[in-house]
């Protein structure tokens, strides 16, 4: 940065425009820009994926395995969106697997011994879970207890709860809804469709997906506008049409396949309407926008008159709830609330957070990139069952990832880092 | 031909965009007190890093013999083993070992890896006795006060063999009766013959102790007084620590001053971390509309406490005193309070508590006011692109695109990232602690046009400098501040670096 001599140095506007530029740190790959830190994710899950696809001889993507894949980690995607808000603001949780027990527990009594009416009973449980989170945030926030120790206590406290209230058995069976929600489909409204060679697929579930679709479009297409009108940078309209058409395809050849099998998990459908509300919480809401603020420099957040302590307590809050929502659905999906459920539930949300490019320091993190990281886990966990893996190698791949994940975050911090010297 | 311990020949020491040492020669002679003056940021500590290996050899020019042997020390351990010791101003010591494995930390009495208690605890003993602290080894520093503290650093220090000390404002956070203890015990080890390098702010200290004095100003050396003739003054110290003119570094400015926008009574805070040390102590001051007062006042003297206790109490416990705003007594007990009412606070240490650094510009300048930017709790990030771009513009932020991280900016623009942050939060009254601190010649310039700007819409301008010349240049009315109290109110009119200096070095009777 050259310095002004004084003699120039009047405050006046437009000195050096340059007119809206590329912020930095991006890298040109066959003329489309791209941010590697931020899309290295993105990129490492379509690799594992098409890995996995040739390994498994296509087996990976057949209708009923992705259905299973979605289905089977849908508890552990619901709890890393609220581990990544807890991380984002440079928190950890290590009693959310404690806690889906406990909430899962409480369910079961209310439903199965109270015979009590799902909804009042799924309400309860998540005013459970929020009151449970209260708990921890208060000692964190208020008490001012490092989060490790107030939720590793929360681990004992809660797992000694499900036990309490299980009375050391498991209960069950949940009512139908509740299964259906962990582990149904959506029923054909609207009958089959042919879709030549592809036989027949169910008519609705491609109906909502291709609404979906057609909203995300519009979404961005608005928020592009947008920026236009306010002189802000943004992608080439033939880049902008080609991310809007890949990312449709994708969708669009998810929800055929899924229409092929037996129409749309409801996880799926729950999990598309959690992403969306938590993306946009934190990306345009004030109180998400803090969270950032808080875990990027706590000091300058205090003096900048954010209230710290109110922001820590409620990520706690939300956390609790979600913590409740999957409980439930992992009962609902077992058919019954086990003295065991959960177990280091908390290290898959949290590995889920890191490889989805959340930073150890805080400060940095997105719900998607913490969504891709749980997947990231998910297909391999599936992929190498499918091609008969042992237990063991499943851990060590599952391990090297997290720990590659995570140098890749450091060494690309670093690298900027130095070039900014 | 005299007998010099040290001397160090022609360092230059150059930060990115600062000369922070320029051909600074000084010789030290053997057994003897040397004081080193200079206000704050003239290159003293910067010096004591070069001599002390804290900064390598190699990043610097220049040359330093010891004994009059030339030397390339490394790092700190490299200079230690000459028996070049160092005591920094924030003391370096682990609250919870006790004092003997203070004492002997990194350099443990131990055998085959075993530390070797009893010789550990005995040899301690012996040190203690030398600086004269009678406290049982074995007591954790934690326990003990800060001048008591202080003695432990010696004692460590004289357990590496120690033969030039160095102490960095030995006596800033120490009470009168533990100062002079420490002086009398500084005046026994020169007897001893160890030869001591003292910084200092406390003038009347440096002309009871001191047998020569080198003084420091802009990074240069100017001169070195020998005090044993006797005739050296704490006046004439002073003029050669400000004896500089003021150049055309200043944009000229008119004051148009309104009403009073905030005034503070008898203001008194107290330290969070030393029980019962008054920091601030009954302190007056005010600020009027389009007006821009200075507070002045050495390391120590309480200047950012002030500042950030008023600022919703983000700073000291046991605040007490009186805050009005325009005319009206307000109770500030949060920042979100003190922003409410108008009041803005751009911090002294931009990196540690002004900015996020892993966010871009557009972030940063919303950060305090994100409100503003949102209905209903959702934020218009359009609005917010627009508003910082629009400040990128009338700051002359030099960064390609309010989406670069602040992080990566150049001091000068990182600060006015900051100002522009607390501008728009719509302050009326904005207390700048260092605006221009570690920020070059020219884009200081740029932030004087910035101040004095702000100060012509009807804002209300609190600066804290350490550089009188600055205060001199920008300020309409300046406080001096000394030990926690305002020592004197200057006009600019009548203002002068001597008399501010007077002000500031000012000891409470």
């Amino acid at each position: 940065m050259s310095s002004i001599s004084p003699a120039n140095a009047d405050v006046v506007p437009g000195g050096q425009d340059t007119g809206p530029a590329q912020p930095p740190g991006r890298a040109s790959l066959l003329g489309i820009s791209l941010n590697l830190r931020q899309s290295g994710i993105y990129i490492a899950f379509a690799l594992i994926v098409v890995l996995f696809s040739v390994l498994t001889d296509g087996a990976l993507l057949q209708p009923q395995n992705i259905s299973n894949v979605i289905v089977q980690n849908s508890y552990i995607l619901i709890l890393s969106i609220g581990m990544i808000l807890i991380i984002i603001a440079g928190h950890i949780d290590l009693s959310v697997g404690s806690v889906l027990a406990a909430t899962g527990a409480i369910a079961a009594v209310l439903m199965v011994n109270y015979h009590m009416p799902w909804p009042l009973a799924l309400l309860l449980t998540l005013i459970a879970g929020g009151l449970i989170g209260a708990w921890q945030g208060f000692w964190i926030a208020y008490f001012g207890i490092p989060a490790f120790i107030v939720t590793l206590a929360g681990m004992l406290l809660f797992r000694a709860l499900t036990l309490t209230v299980l009375g050391n058995q498991g209960i069950g069976p949940f009512p139908d809804a509740v299964r259906t929600l962990s582990n149904g489909f959506t029923d054909g409204y609207l009958g089959n469709i042919g879709l030549g060679p592809l036989g027949g697929a169910d008519l609705f579930s491609i109906l909502l997906g291709v609404v979906a679709v057609a909203g995300m479009a519009t979404a961005q297409w608005r928020t592009r506008a947008a920026r236009v009108r306010y002189n802000q940078s943004v992608d080439p309209l033939a880049l902008f049409l080609l991310k809007i058409v890949v990312a449709a395809a994708v969708v669009m050849a998810i929800v055929v396949q899924l229409a092929r099998f037996k129409n749309l998990p409801w996880v799926l459908v729950l999990l598309a309407v959690l992403v969306l509300a938590y993306s946009v919480i934190t990306t345009r809401a004030v109180f998400g926008r803090r969270i950032y603020a808080i875990g990027g420099n706590l000091q300058a957040a205090v003096l900048s008159g954010v209230k710290v302590k109110s922001v820590i307590f409620w990520i706690f809050v939300n956390m609790g709830v979600l913590s409740a929502l999957a409980g439930v659905i992992f009962a609902g999906r077992l058919n019954q609330a086990g003295p065991t459920a959960g177990g280091s539930f908390e290290l898959d949300a949290i590995a889920a957070a890191f490889i989805g490019g959340a930073a150890v320091q805080g400060g940095v993190g997105k719900v998607v990139g913490a969504i891709t990281g749980g997947l990231i886990m998910g297909v391999i966990n599936n992929g190498m069952s499918l091609i008969g893996a042992p237990s063991e190698r499943v851990m060590l791949v599952k391990g090297i990832v997290l720990l590659a994940a995570v140098a890749f975050d450091v060494w690309t911090k670093r690298r900027a880092g130095s070039a900014s010297q | 031909m005299t007998d010099d311990i040290l001397r160090m020949r022609g360092i230059t020491k150059t930060f990115p965009g600062v000369k922070a040492l320029q051909n600074v020669n000084l010789s030290v002679r053997r057994g003897e007190i040397h004081a080193i003056c200079g206000e704050n940021g003239a290159g003293k500590s910067t010096l004591m890093k070069v001599l002390s290996g804290v900064y390598p050899h190699g990043s610097y020019d220049g040359e330093i013999f010891f004994d009059g042997d030339p030397c390339h020390f490394s790092d700190i351990r490299d200079s230690e083993q000459r028996g070049i010791v160092i005591i920094h101003q924030e003391l370096a010591l682990c609250a919870h070992l006790s004092i003997a494995e203070n004492i002997f930390l990194g350099n443990e009495r131990a055998a085959r890896g075993m530390i070797d208690w009893n010789r550990t605890n005995h040899e301690a003993s012996a040190l203690l006795a030398r600086v004269g602290l009678r406290e049982n080894p074995v007591t954790p520093v934690a326990d003990i006060g800060v001048g008591k503290q202080q003695l432990v650093e010696i004692a460590k220090a004289l357990s590496k063999e120690v033969r030039l000390l160095i102490l960095d404002e030995p006596t800033a956070a120490l009470n009168d009766e533990d100062s002079a203890h420490l002086l009398d015990l500084l005046r026994g080890l020169r007897d001893q013959g160890i030869t001591c390098v003292i910084i200092s702010h406390k003038l009347n200290e440096i002309a009871a102790i001191a047998d020569s004095i080198s003084i420091v100003r802009d990074g240069r050396m100017i001169e070195t007084l020998d005090m044993k003739s006797g005739e050296v003054t704490e006046d004439r110290i002073i003029a050669g620590m400000v004896g500089r003119d003021l150049e055309h570094r200043f944009p000229p400015h008119e004051p148009n001053i309104g009403e009073e926008a905030l005034r503070i009574e008898d203001w008194t805070v107290h330290s969070p971390t030393q029980r019962g040390r008054v920091v601030v102590s009954g302190a007056n001051l005010s600020v009027r509309r389009g007006e821009i007062v200075g507070l002045a006042g050495l390391m120590g003297a309480g200047r950012t406490e002030l500042a950030m206790s008023v600022f919703g109490r983000a700073y000291g416990t046991g605040i007490s005193g009186r805050v009005y705003r325009d005319g009206r007594q307000v109770e500030i007990r949060t920042v979100g309070d003190a922003i409410k009412h108008g009041i803005a606070y751009a911090t002294e240490d931009r990196k540690r508590y002004g900015l996020n650094l892993i966010e871009d510009i557009k972030r940063n300048v919303s950060a305090a006011n994100l409100f503003k930017l949102a209905r209903r709790g959702w934020v218009n990030e359009n609005e917010e692109y627009r508003v910082a771009e629009d400040f990128r513009k009338s700051m002359n932020i030099k960064a390609p695109s309010v989406l670069s991280v602040t992080g990566k900016l150049s001091g000068g623009n990182q600060q006015k990232v900051v100002l522009s942050k607390w501008i728009f939060s719509d302050a009326d009254v904005l207390i700048l602690d260092e605006p221009t601190r570690g920020i070059d010649v020219g884009a200081k310039y740029e932030i004087y046009t910035i101040i004095n700007r702000l100060a012509d819409e009807g804002k209300a301008v609190l600066v804290i400098s350490s550089e009188l010349p600055e205060l001199l240049g920008l300020c309409d009315r300046i406080y001096a501040l000394s030990a926690g109290r305002v020592t004197g109110e200057v006009r600019r009119e009548d203002a002068t670096q001597e008399r501010l200096m007077q002000y500031m070095t000012k000891v409470q009777e």
